[in-house]
């Protein structure tokens, strides 16, 4: 009962600084803005023009699905790490004085970080209509699991690197090399079956590109003879059942490592 | 009443640095008890430990009956804690904060509200509880961690450094409402501090220098150590008046910046006998109780503001602070 509650205080906390921050949530918008509008339209262009138009391949359409996995990578892996900030602020010594044990406050602390993530995902449906492409009810509700699971894996991630780091120098150095890569050796912004074999290994080890992945079978329909729009494994392409499972795995394996590593420090 | 804090040969170690050396003591419960020491004799270590936020070296720490090692929800459960160093959510409002902090602690309910809008108007800042506390000047932001610090009525509130870098008009208005609380709820207060003055509202002060407790007692008692009370005569020609002193008494007064002064037992019935029949003139004549500076002076060798002065100490200080924050070997 204890334990409880103080998962939903924690949980509740996140949210309400959420909430609060409107600033961000509005920020959070801006960069999948820069990237469906100029980055996909630009690479939309190009791409007919390089194909001739024979292929009836929209690149938005693509892309977004890579887009809404971003978002919520991003958001999820800094939800995670803003315990440095509270390190930082000193909020954390009361978290660490109050009466639930630290596994409750790693947890609460990924539930928070997901559901925001979620909620920011969710978020990013608003630009449905200007990517042309139609999306159903149950299409929405499916994907919201989808982004759960992947939000609460990165935001545990987040938490596990939080508890190693202790200065904010290296918190920025780790957030780019992490950051990015993770989003862009991934299928999120381009078909990865053509890229060379030491990229597309890359890309196979990256969980996230399986996240992404279960998004795009979720939201899109591959066009006939478009080969390497969905991800394969040893030749096998993945069904969003595999591809969920492999996202699942993840998350486990990080939340185990979070609350492992949140519970030994300090 | 019992002892609420029993702590018995508690050692911490960071590296070479013995940040507490053997130290022992207890607290009756109701009591207010002030460690009293210059910055980085152990008085934040000793709390940490207390607080179940570090893990000591060796030695034994209970409070409330419960073991600080071994059982460390049921301590969190007992205690409240202001830090030297801040700890609010400065994002969240000043209502908020305390509303996580009441859910946490299970405060129940139906009394929560009640609650946080009495600590809030105890501490005056009721007015702006729904202001963001990044708005909040560092006399506020003290007075809501305090607040926040009793709204559960803990068994024990650790206060550490409670006025730190606080203008002495809040400070005196914040021992107003801690005093006032005490009373009704009968709150255990733990405090460090070295401000002499602050230390003077404790029931017992234990003085702790490098690590170890020099001398524990209620601060009465210890004033008495020092002797007695401090007489300063101003006059107009100090040789005579010492002399004069040194004939009538049996005396040797000492000359400072502001005249000529001299320790007696009982200054009230002395000064009398010095002012009857006193040849050479005298400006004024003022009586001075020892304070805890002399105490600490006397006991120590040094005095407690020493900071600049002592290398060794700013050291010290410096070796807890980043053991501190890189967690030298805390718990789960």
């Amino acid at each position: 009962m204890r334990e409880l509650r103080g998962l939903y205080i924690i949980w509740y906390r996140d949210l309400l600084r959420f909430w609060r921050n409107k600033g961000r949530l509005l920020s959070s918008f801006i960069m999948p803005l820069l990237f469906l509008v100029i980055f996909g339209s630009g690479i939309a262009s190009s791409m007919t023009g390089l194909t001739g138009g024979g292929v009836n391949f929209n690149y938005i359409e693509f892309m977004f699905p890579g887009i809404i996995g971003m978002v919520v990578l991003m958001a999820a892996i800094m939800s995670g790490v803003s315990i440095v900030w509270d390190r930082e602020f000193g909020f954390l010594k009361e978290v660490m004085v109050a009466p639930m044990s630290r596994t409750t406050v790693a947890i609460g602390r990924t539930l928070g970080g997901a559901t925001i993530a979620t909620i920011q995902g969710v978020l990013m449906l608003v630009f449905i209509p200007f990517v042309h492409i139609s999306v159903s009810i149950g299409q929405v509700l499916l994907i919201l699991p989808l982004m759960f699971i992947m939000a609460f894996a990165l935001t545990a991630m987040g938490i596990l690197i939080a508890s190693r780091i202790k200065s904010m120098e290296t918190f920025q150095v780790i957030m780019q090399l992490l950051l990015f890569p993770m989003i862009f050796i991934s299928p999120a912004m381009f078909p990865t079956e053509f890229l060379p074999s030491w990229l597309n290994a890359a890309v196979k080890i990256n969980p996230v590109s399986y996240a992404i992945d279960s998004l795009r079978q979720a939201l899109t329909t591959p066009p006939p003879g478009m080969p390497g729009f969905g991800m394969s494994l040893f030749g096998h392409p993945m069904s969003i059942v595999e591809d969920i499972a492999v996202v699942a795995l993840f998350a486990l394996i990080m939340v185990s490592l979070a609350v492992w590593s949140f519970g030994r420090q300090e | 009443m019992g002892k609420i804090i029993e702590v018995e040969h508690l050692v911490k170690k960071f590296g070479d640095l013995v940040a507490v050396d053997d130290v022992s003591f207890g607290v009756e419960e109701g009591e207010i008890f002030g460690f009293l020491g210059p910055n980085g004799a152990g008085k934040t270590t000793t709390i940490n430990i207390l607080c179940t936020l570090m893990r000591p070296t060796s030695g034994r720490a209970l409070l409330n009956g419960f073991d600080v090692v071994r059982q460390q929800n049921q301590i969190r459960h007992s205690i409240g804690v202001v830090f030297q160093d801040p700890s609010l959510d400065i994002v969240l409002t000043g209502v908020q904060n305390l509303y996580i902090h009441a859910y946490a602690y299970g405060v129940p309910a139906s009394v929560r509200k009640q609650r946080i809008e009495e600590v809030l108007r105890l501490v005056g800042l009721w007015d702006v509880r729904n202001k963001t506390v990044r708005e909040y000047s560092g006399g506020m932001r003290r007075r809501l961690e305090i607040a926040r610090g009793f709204l559960h009525f803990p068994k024990v509130l650790f206060l550490d450094e409670p006025s730190l870098g606080l203008d002495p008009q809040t400070r005196y208005a914040i021992w107003d409402y801690l005093l006032n609380a005490r009373k009704r709820e009968g709150i255990t207060m733990f405090l460090t501090t070295h401000y002499m003055d602050e230390a003077t509202v404790a029931d017992r002060i234990a003085i702790i220098d490098y690590g170890k407790i020099v001398a524990l007692d209620t601060p009465e008692a210890l004033k008495r150590m020092v002797g007695g009370d401090i007489i300063t005569l101003k006059t107009g020609n100090v040789d005579v008046a010492i002399a004069e002193i040194h004939d009538r008494f049996g005396i040797d007064a000492q000359r400072d910046s502001e005249g000529v002064f001299f320790e007696v037992p009982n200054g009230e019935q002395f000064i009398p006998l010095l002012v009857n029949n006193f040849k050479t003139e005298i400006h004024s004549l003022s009586l001075r109780r020892p304070t805890l500076d002399d105490v600490f002076l006397k006991l120590t060798g040094h005095e407690i503001r020493d900071e600049a002065g002592g290398d060794t100490a700013m050291r010290r200080q410096w070796a807890m602070r980043t053991a501190r924050s890189r967690g030298g070997g805390m718990s789960h």
